[in-house]
């Protein structure tokens, strides 16, 4: 059974700060986009079981802290490459909720045109390489991807994230491996949220403690909390640092919790309900909600314009995708070949 | 007895029946344990056999195939399940290099009988990488038996064949189609049901004796006269469907499951088109050397002076397949697809 991280592991002796002082913009940043992700996701739920979203649909929701501590941490040019539990990341790195919620509905105004779904955001204005699923796979993707950016000679790092049921492939030692010899600017990071579908962490392996996972490569790992956003960024920029200076990858196992089913057809019988309501009593966007009216750095009236303006906002999403077109059956033949008269079987 | 039974209970049914009778077969995959299975079909299998014959995996695909393919050399007869066959590609290097292999490299020493099974094909809107099917992939191996199949006796029949077939062989089940129910108990009559939907077809009746469907043998499922239709898997019920829309018009056609695909029943094939003289084939694969070529191949080379008009395939569309219902249903084969075909090597004006 998962267990709430009681204390955070860290190798290297990479010791995390102090509690940090945090600005009030920089929690109002958090909370905000927390949030909308928490907002956006609900709404998914709601329109799926309305049958306007279909095919597989994976939500974030408990995992909104990561998108958050992530976003605030990386610099202008940075990537991202994760899996098919994407709506989170894909909204912290500023695609809209206009063209992620047109694109759950299959509608040509989304971020792909309709064409990926729930699983397959991109958006390369964002250098957003994408939601996977095929589980593990942007492993290597994301070396490939930080492969580039040392060739390029930038001072830019792909964030490579998975889950800890992806941990499990070969891919992952394969890439840990020629990342560390290569001292490829890669951050890779394990979302462990306990479970792969119905199995949990512990009855995948031995080795439970995802972190160790970095060891065997000499590669500085550590575990976080990420049911706080400032955890995660904290440790994030403590990565990226690392990374910059070009002594190649760092991996970080972030602990969460996902409170929903696996996917939607997931009735989640595999926990207990005491088990998530251990991650619920910490949930990021309540804890951060208190922590800003404990700490007056909001009062309950900013709180409350905060939350309309993203009901609004995701009314607005919800809106645009009802009103948007599906793509033209011809859209099938576009974007399989850059060529442009490619003969197709027709 | 005659019985109704869906696809998802027949599977079940040919590997308890099978791991009661032969110790050495076990099943082993993702969620296949304590979750009983992504889609159910091995639903009770842990309680009867236990956690040493009914094994939870990591995701690991290529690792879980490759230790079964290890036991099936030692002596073990494994069942390998793949969530889904579009997983199964990070084990191609297992079932290819070495499955398929083992017993040409050891000079016939060490045989491989391993079934890899799962669902496969087209499940509504799950985008490009989650709507594959690797029936043309895999058959194109020398070494390997592939069958895809969705009628639930048949299914049944074929799966407990292939657990006791001392090759390995893979197994394409359908991800939409684990509901399709048969019911044999009306005398005389053999209907399928999906949700509203029913397909009257021809075949034996689902009974308590025990099924065995030999594998390489396809079978007729509507007997026709005017025109063949050549499909499997659940193409096979698009063919029916079709079938029925040309009744109404007056058009006979002969609706052939191939259910195996490795080896491929041509005689079967022939025989038909001596009797109809026109072939269309329904393939849910690409159709870039696909299963609809092999079919359309070996039928110009060895029934070319009965054919009355060119074979016509129809298969999903030469691209990926995308998340939007317009162009998913731009992508599939479907009955009004295979009626104009039909018609079209009738000349008929449709
Ligand atoms: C290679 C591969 N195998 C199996 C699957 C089916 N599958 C999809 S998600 C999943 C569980 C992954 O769990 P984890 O990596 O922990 O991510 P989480 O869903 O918890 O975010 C599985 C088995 C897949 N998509 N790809
Ligand atoms: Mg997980």
């Amino acid at each position: 059974m998962a267990q709430v991280v009681e204390k955070q592991k860290v190798t290297k002796s990479k010791t995390p700060a102090k509690a940090k002082v945090y600005s009030k913009e920089m929690y109002l940043e958090w909370y905000r986009l927390m949030l909308l992700i928490r907002k956006f996701e609900e709404k998914a739920l709601q329109m799926y079981g309305m049958q306007k979203i279909r095919g597989f649909c994976h939500v974030y929701i408990g995992q909104e802290a990561i998108a958050a501590g992530l976003e605030s941490a990386l610099i202008e040019g940075d990537a991202i490459v994760t899996a098919y539990r994407q709506h989170g990341i894909a909204l912290g790195r500023g695609i809209t909720p206009k063209a992620a919620m047109a694109e759950l509905y299959g509608k040509e105004t989304g971020i792909v045109k309709g064409k990926g779904g729930s699983m397959h955001f991109f958006d390369a204005s964002n250098k957003y390489f994408g939601g996977n699923g095929i589980v593990g796979a942007q492993i290597p993707i994301g070396t490939g991807i930080a492969f580039a950016e040392k060739y390029k000679g930038t001072k830019n790092l792909c964030v490579t994230m998975f889950g800890d049921g992806a941990s499990r492939q070969g891919a992952l030692h394969e890439s840990f491996n020629m990342a560390m010899t290569w001292k490829l600017p890669v951050l890779y990071i394990v979302e462990n949220n306990g479970y792969a579908m119905g199995t949990s962490v512990e009855r995948t392996s031995n080795v439970v403690e995802l972190y160790e996972l970095g060891e065997s490569y000499n590669m500085p790992s550590e575990q976080v909390d990420g049911m706080r956003p400032d955890a995660v960024h904290e440790a994030i920029l403590r990565a990226a640092k690392h990374i910059r200076s070009g002594e190649g990858p760092y991996f970080l196992e972030i602990k969460t919790y996902r409170y929903k089913g696996h996917s939607v057809s997931d009735p989640a019988k595999y926990r207990t309900k005491e088990e998530v309501k251990q991650y619920q009593d910490i949930d990021p966007v309540k804890m951060t909600e208190k922590k800003l009216l404990n700490d007056k750095l909001a009062t309950a009236e900013e709180i409350k314009t905060i939350k309309e303006a993203i009901i609004a906002e995701i009314k607005e999403a919800v809106e645009f995708a009802e009103n948007s077109a599906f793509p033209p059956a011809s859209d099938l033949y576009e974007d399989n070949y850059v060529q442009k008269d490619y003969p197709f079987l027709k | 007895m005659s019985r109704k039974i869906n696809l998802r209970d027949a599977l079940r049914e040919a590997m308890t029946e099978e791991m009661r009778r032969d110790e050495s077969v076990f099943l082993m995959g993702e969620e296949v344990a304590e979750y009983n299975g992504a889609y159910k079909v091995s639903k009770g299998m842990l309680e009867e056999f236990g956690a040493k014959r009914v094994i939870d995996t990591p995701i690991a695909e290529l690792g879980f195939a490759g230790i079964g393919v290890g036991a099936a050399m030692n002596g073990l007869r494994p069942i390998v399940e793949f969530m889904t066959w579009n997983f199964a590609v990070l084990a191609f290097d297992q079932i290819v290099n070495n499955a398929a292999k083992t017993l040409s490299q050891s000079a016939g020493q060490f045989k491989c009988p391993i079934v890899f099974r799962g669902p496969s094909g087209s499940a509504g809107q799950l985008a490009q990488q989650h709507s594959q099917t690797f029936e043309a992939w895999l058959a194109n191996c020398p070494g390997l038996k592939v069958i895809s199949s969705v009628d639930p006796r048949d299914s049944k029949g074929l799966l407990k064949a292939a657990i006791r077939d001392d090759d390995p062989i893979c197994i394409m089940e359908s991800e939409v189609m684990y509901a399709l129910n048969l019911d044999t108990t009306q005398p005389g009559k053999r209907t399928y049901s999906f949700g509203k939907k029913t397909w009257e077809t021809e075949g034996l009746p689902f009974t308590d004796e025990e099924i065995l469907v030999p594998i390489g043998k396809a079978v007729i499922r509507r007997t026709g006269t005017d025109v063949t239709i050549v499909s499997f898997n659940k193409m096979m019920l698009e063919a029916i469907e079709a079938a029925d829309e040309l009744a109404k018009e007056g058009i006979s056609a002969e609706v052939i499951d191939l259910r195996t695909i490795r080896p491929m029943d041509h005689e079967t094939i022939i025989n038909s088109v001596k009797k109809t003289n026109r072939l269309i084939v329904v393939d849910e694969s690409w159709p870039f050397a696909g299963i609809s070529a092999e079919v359309a191949y070996n039928i110009q080379r060895m029934a070319f002076d009965y054919l009355d008009a060119p074979v016509i395939r129809i298969n999903a569309a030469d691209t990926s397949l995308p998340y939007a219902p317009t162009l998913v249903e731009e992508y599939l084969p479907n009955p009004t697809k295979i009626v104009k075909a039909v018609k079209e090597v009738m000349y008929v004006n449709s």
